[in-house]
């Protein structure tokens, strides 16, 4: 089946209106209200002539203009070969939408890490408990409007002598140490001599040694060519 | 390479005799004799880093024979190789491997990304150095670095080594590297 009779099929068998979109770049979708979301995957996995048995893939996205997050689920039938894209929007400030973690059991991790990285909670689920982050995680990182906390279990965040880089790099604040972003251990020698102290740079080149070795060169790391490159 | 001079092992005189040898010098110079040429690093890896971790145990770089093997195990381990991108999940267990491994011990940051967090370093999720949880001995700059340069900083570890006034230090007559990540300011569950 094309999408658009899928789409069809599923307004006829909801009984409600489904909006639909082939305009964009990508595959057409159709999207349903939210309180309408378990309704629509099951008729989208039972419906014989639909028979979408496997979840593809489910995902969750942030459109903080709208106030809304949208959790979208690609479907494919082996049965009928066809495939189908599906989306819902839920309220930013109380994001809450059904799992559909019954209907297709693989959608039990993919809850997870949409809860895990946009907070969007699914009512239903068996297990809703962070995926990738750890769980004393403070906030959704994937939400547009994140902010890194400064530390993590007592670690920093920041390396010393960095300047932080905002979200989505609009405004990216001037990375003093961009360039050598290596600690370099072999500095403090020609550094004495050198007047240069203008910038708050120099990540701690002698911090983190251990004292007992005395020889400073003992421990400069050999610079290999491509070293220095990164970032 | 430093010169020879600096070698403790030249202080080491071997005084032939008709019937064989007699070897005078320090006491630490024979214990840090032993000890740099068995340094035992622990196969652990937490990114791309440790595929060039494995190739450096591989024929053509051959560490076997500066004594470098590898241990599963942090209890028999010498040397903690931090090889690949360390995420704040993995944070409190690279800092409890440590923990475990007896002393004396040693840390090679290994690549960009446990030097400074690399490429990832404006990730949410990447720890900015591994040196904010470790004390670090040594760093090898390189994206990944190559099997040559992770064998330089072993032996560069064995340099530390073998100039190490290893008897002041098992009576506690040097100071402990400062600790970037006291126990005290780990805000992390037991258990984790």
């Amino acid at each position: 089946m094309t999408p658009e009779a899928i789409k069809d099929l599923l307004a006829a068998k909801l009984a409600a209106d489904v909006g639909w979109n082939d305009e964009l770049a990508g595959d057409p979708f159709a999207t349903v209200e939210a309180d309408k979301w378990h309704e629509a995957c099951r008729i989208a996995k039972d419906e014989p002539e639909l028979f979408f048995d496997f979840l593809r893939a489910q995902t969750g996205t942030d459109y903080p203009d709208d106030g809304s997050i949208e959790v979208v689920v690609h479907l494919f039938s082996y049965k009928n070969r066809h495939s189908f894209v599906l989306k819902t929007r839920v309220d930013r400030k109380k994001p809450l939408v059904q799992s559909v973690q019954d209907l297709w059991p693989a959608a039990n991790w993919y809850e997870r890490e949409i809860f895990d990285l946009l907070g969007v909670e699914f009512s239903g689920h068996p297990d809703l408990r962070r995926l990738v982050l750890p769980e004393d995680w403070v906030g959704h990182p994937l939400r547009k409007d994140y902010k890194e906390q400064d530390s993590y279990q007592g670690i920093s965040t920041l390396r010393p002598g960095y300047a932080r880089v905002e979200a989505g790099g609009k405004k990216k604040k001037k990375k003093k140490k961009a360039k050598t972003a290596e600690p370099k251990p072999e500095e403090p020698k020609p550094e004495e001599s050198k007047p240069e102290e203008s910038k708050p740079e120099e990540p701690k080149p002698e911090e983190p040694k251990p004292e007992e070795s005395k020889p400073e060169e003992s421990k400069i790391s050999k610079p290999s060519g491509d070293g220095e490159d990164e970032v | 390479m430093s010169s020879s001079d600096d070698m403790v092992d030249d202080k080491v005189k071997v005084e032939q005799g008709p019937n064989g040898g007699a070897v005078a010098g320090p006491i630490d110079s024979l214990f840090n004799l032993a000890r740099k040429n068995s340094l035992w690093y622990l196969l652990f890896g937490t990114a791309c880093c440790a595929i060039e971790l494995m190739q450096t145990g591989g024929p053509r770089t051959d560490t076997d024979r500066f004594g470098m093997v590898f241990r599963p195990t942090p209890r028999q381990a010498d040397v903690l190789i931090l090889a690949g991108t360390i995420t704040y999940k993995m944070a409190s267990r690279i800092r409890r491997l440590y923990d475990q491994m007896a002393e004396p011990k040693y840390v090679i940051s290994m690549g960009s990304c446990a030097n400074t967090g690399g490429l990832f370093q404006a990730s949410y999720s990447v720890l900015k150095g591994g040196d904010l949880i470790v004390p670090v001995d040594v760093y090898l700059p390189g994206c990944p670095c190559r099997p040559e340069s992770l064998t330089e900083g072993l032996m560069l570890v064995q340099q530390i080594i073998e100039k190490e006034p290893w008897l002041k230090k098992a009576w506690g007559k040097v100071p402990a590297p400062k600790d970037p990540w006291p126990e005290e300011s780990r805000e992390c569950k037991d258990d984790s």
